[in-house]
């Protein structure tokens, strides 16, 4: 009896529960420690037998190549930094787009599948169901090489009030004036059309299978955060009688956006992070540019350590805005 | 009754597409919409679509550019897959054939006539493809004739079957053991985006199990390493990864030890998808409660075991369709591939619409492999929702009453 109370007369150190964490701690750290140490001596002794050794030197070097869209004004003779922030500002723009377009998008389908239309219903399913199980970098290049850059050019061009669609680029009207609601909206000079706001069809095809792959999530997030609203919320609601539409934008979505909105974020850094996959269609992003510098500087560790703090920059800037949205919507107690 | 049948059709009807002038008006425009596309899609697709391109190099989309003359290796490995599935559905499923299995034996019998006669296959390739959905439907058929008096180590044996059958399909395909061995870098379409998909599923689920585990450890450093990793990984777009992969991997390890482009990609995707399935696992970690950790360690069971026969049973029920969702993301993000240069479907896809003789003939190409993915995605997910039905304590304990 008097031995049970001193366990360490029996148990060996090694099966102590005092130091069996530790134990394992340590060895796990030993391991991880032997396995970095080996990979980082070998990467300094690979670089500088390449002559590659870490240096920031080169983003001050001509770039020498030039991208063909930018929000910045860039061109060849700028040095490799400029190329690099005006990827990123593409990047950004497409996101930002992306972001608007695929939450629309998404609510509208979302609510779609409460319909009270059968046919409606069973189209927004079909639409998920499609959209999420073909991958993304096909419907990208479907997109770019099967529509739009089948889109005719000139008289034949796509016409839409406000909008062209054409080969050449998507043209849209917009206020010239914007005193006298002036509105200029696309028209032919010759066989080219002119117009106050024009797209390319790279960044079209970019964003339209941004905005149709997220949209389908998106949806998915939105069904489950209005299912989760009690069934007694609508019904009180048309009791009160209010109209469908008004019961949803009154009612329903303030209480379903509790649900939506930490689904949303995930999404969005999801749309921010598949962003990144312009580079099948054309458009100059930050990765195609940073792939571009590498293939030309051979500076493969530096530009990654670029990418990977650009990307990881743009979602905790997502994560923040969206976690203070969170905080507007929730349930406010005393 | 069969007008009583009818009525109520139109009853039905009504309330769905009609039941107020609104959806009326919505029905008869998204009616108008479908008609309207669905007929531009069907004129081309039966007239102005060129399916040639599809079955000129049908070969080329199955196995890229594997020797002709070793590709025997790959027809017996499909036999043996065929044999296989139908060993284990004939197990589980027993002497009768229930309206789901008939259903899913009719599509198999439609698919093994009608593709191949669609790609114009000679009659000797048709044959084999004829065969082997033979070989499948009456190995089910004999399995479930006599497989079930089978004996019980024999019955628990039989998943074991699969672990084997991949070891002996990695040998037929790469080569080794005495045959002749096929480089990486000629494997091509769906034989290297199945190659790397089943390859990054199989080792990243361990792998992910190791990290949710070690998130949820109370031991400091594991959590932290564990979080660092998974977030890191979540952090970055796939692309840079495997970009990463392809170019730093050379510097990282002495030379020669570097592991050749193909092999590279599939480790880059197995520790990618690692950290996604890390946090499937974690949600279903999270959702056993406290209690059944406690009561395990009370009734003396090691903290291995209490996990194994108690937590991870029930946290991976749980955690199982966000899993299998992360394997079809994987799936699909094999695509990626392509964009590193390698010959996956969409890799082959490109090779082939570089060729004079077939260009612009895109979109018979994309639909082709948007079917094609479509299938396999929607078949994991089919195949989750199954297993989670059975999988669910209802269903089980109803079955052993």
């Amino acid at each position: 009896m008097g031995a049970a109370g001193t366990p360490s007369a029996v148990t060996p150190w090694w099966r102590d529960r005092r130091w069996i964490p530790w134990i394992v701690q340590g060895a796990v750290a030993l391991a991880v420690l032997v396995v970095v140490a080996f990979l980082l001596g070998n990467l300094v002794r690979n670089l500088t037998a390449a002559g590659l050794l870490l240096s920031w030197r080169w983003v001050g070097n001509p770039a020498g190549f030039d991208i063909s869209e930018t929000l910045l004004p860039f061109d060849a003779s700028l040095p490799y930094w400029r190329a690099l922030l005006a990827g990123l500002a593409n990047t950004l723009r497409v996101v930002l787009a992306g972001l608007v377009g695929a939450t629309v998008l998404g609510t509208l389908v979302g609510t779609a599948s409460f319909s009270s239309n059968g046919l409606l219903r069973r189209l927004a399913r079909v639409y998920v169901e499609v959209i999420r199980n073909i991958p993304l970098l096909l419907q990208l290049v479907f997109w770019y090489f099967v529509v739009f850059l089948a889109l005719p050019n000139g008289r034949d061009a796509l016409q839409l009030p406000g909008v062209v669609l054409a080969r050449s680029g998507l043209y849209l009207g917009w206020f010239t004036d914007p005193l006298h609601l002036t509105w200029t909206g696309p028209h032919l000079e010759g066989s080219v059309w002119h117009a106050p706001l024009r797209l390319t069809v790279e960044f079209g095809a970019l964003l339209t299978g941004l905005v149709v792959y997220t949209g389908a999530f998106i949806a998915e997030v939105v069904r489950g955060g209005v299912a989760s609203v009690p069934q007694g919320q609508w019904e009180a609601a048309r009791s009160l009688g209010f109209m469908p539409l008004q019961i949803l934008r009154r009612i329903v979505l303030p209480q379903a956006l509790r649900v939506i909105v930490p689904g949303l974020n995930s999404q969005y850094i999801s749309l921010a992070k598949n962003s990144s996959l312009a580079v099948a269609c054309g458009y100059s992003d930050l990765y195609s540019v940073a792939e571009t510098t590498l293939n030309q500087t051979g500076r493969a560790v530096e530009v990654m350590l670029i990418l990977l703090g650009a990307y990881l920059v743009i979602d905790l800037l997502i994560s923040a805005l969206m976690n203070g949205l969170n905080q507007l919507v929730q349930l406010k107690e005393r | 009754m069969e007008r009583l049948g009818a009525d109520r059709w139109v009853l039905r009807l009504r309330r769905e597409l009609f039941a107020s002038r609104t959806d009326g008006v919505i029905t008869l425009v998204l009616v108008g919409l479908l008609l309207g596309l669905g007929g531009a899609f069907l004129r081309w697709a039966l007239f102005q679509a060129d399916w040639a391109v599809v079955q000129v190099n049908s070969t080329l989309f199955a196995v890229g550019r594997y020797p002709l003359d070793q590709q025997w290796r790959l027809w017996l490995l499909t036999s043996l897959l065929a044999a296989a599935t139908g060993l284990s559905w004939g197990v589980l499923r027993g002497r009768d054939w229930p309206p789901n299995d008939r259903i899913a034996a009719v599509l198999l019998g439609g698919l093994a006539l009608l593709v191949p006669l669609f790609l114009q296959l000679s009659f000797a390739l048709q044959a084999r493809w004829w065969a082997i959905a033979l070989l499948l439907l009456g190995v089910r058929w004999a399995a479930g004739r006599w497989g079930n008096p089978l004996p019980p180590p024999w019955r628990r044996g039989l998943p074991l079957l699969w672990p084997v059958l991949y070891l002996v399909g990695m040998v037929l395909i790469s080569g080794g053991l005495g045959l002749m061995p096929v480089r990486p870098s000629d494997w091509g379409g769906l034989l290297m985006t199945l190659v790397q998909s089943t390859f990054a599923i199989l080792l990243c689920f361990p792998l992910g199990l190791a990290l949710a585990l070690g998130r949820r450890s109370e031991l400091p450093l594991l959590r932290w390493g564990s979080v660092i990793y998974i977030e890191f990984i979540r952090g970055a777009p796939l692309i840079t990864l495997l970009f990463l992969g392809q170019n730093i991997l050379g510097f990282l390890l002495p030379g020669g030890l570097a592991p050749d482009r193909v092999w590279r990609a599939a480790w880059v995707l197995t520790f990618f998808a690692a950290a996604y399935v890390a946090e499937a696992v974690r949600s279903g970690l999270a959702a056993v409660p406290r209690g059944q950790m406690e009561a395990a360690r009370a009734l003396g069971l090691p903290v291995p075991q209490a996990l194994i026969h108690v937590v991870l049973p029930q946290a991976l029920r749980v955690a199982l369709p966000a899993t299998v969702g992360q394997f079809i993301t994987l799936l699909q993000d094999t695509t990626l591939l392509s964009l590193i240069g390698l010959l996956d479907l969409l890799g082959v896809a490109r090779t082939v619409m570089a060729n004079p003789a077939f260009l612009g003939k895109n979109a018979e190409v994309y639909l082709l492999l948007a079917v094609l993915f479509w299938c396999c995605c929607a078949a994991l997910g089919l195949g989750s929702r199954a297993l989670e039905t059975r999988l669910n304590p209802n269903t089980l304990s109803a079955a052993r009453a």
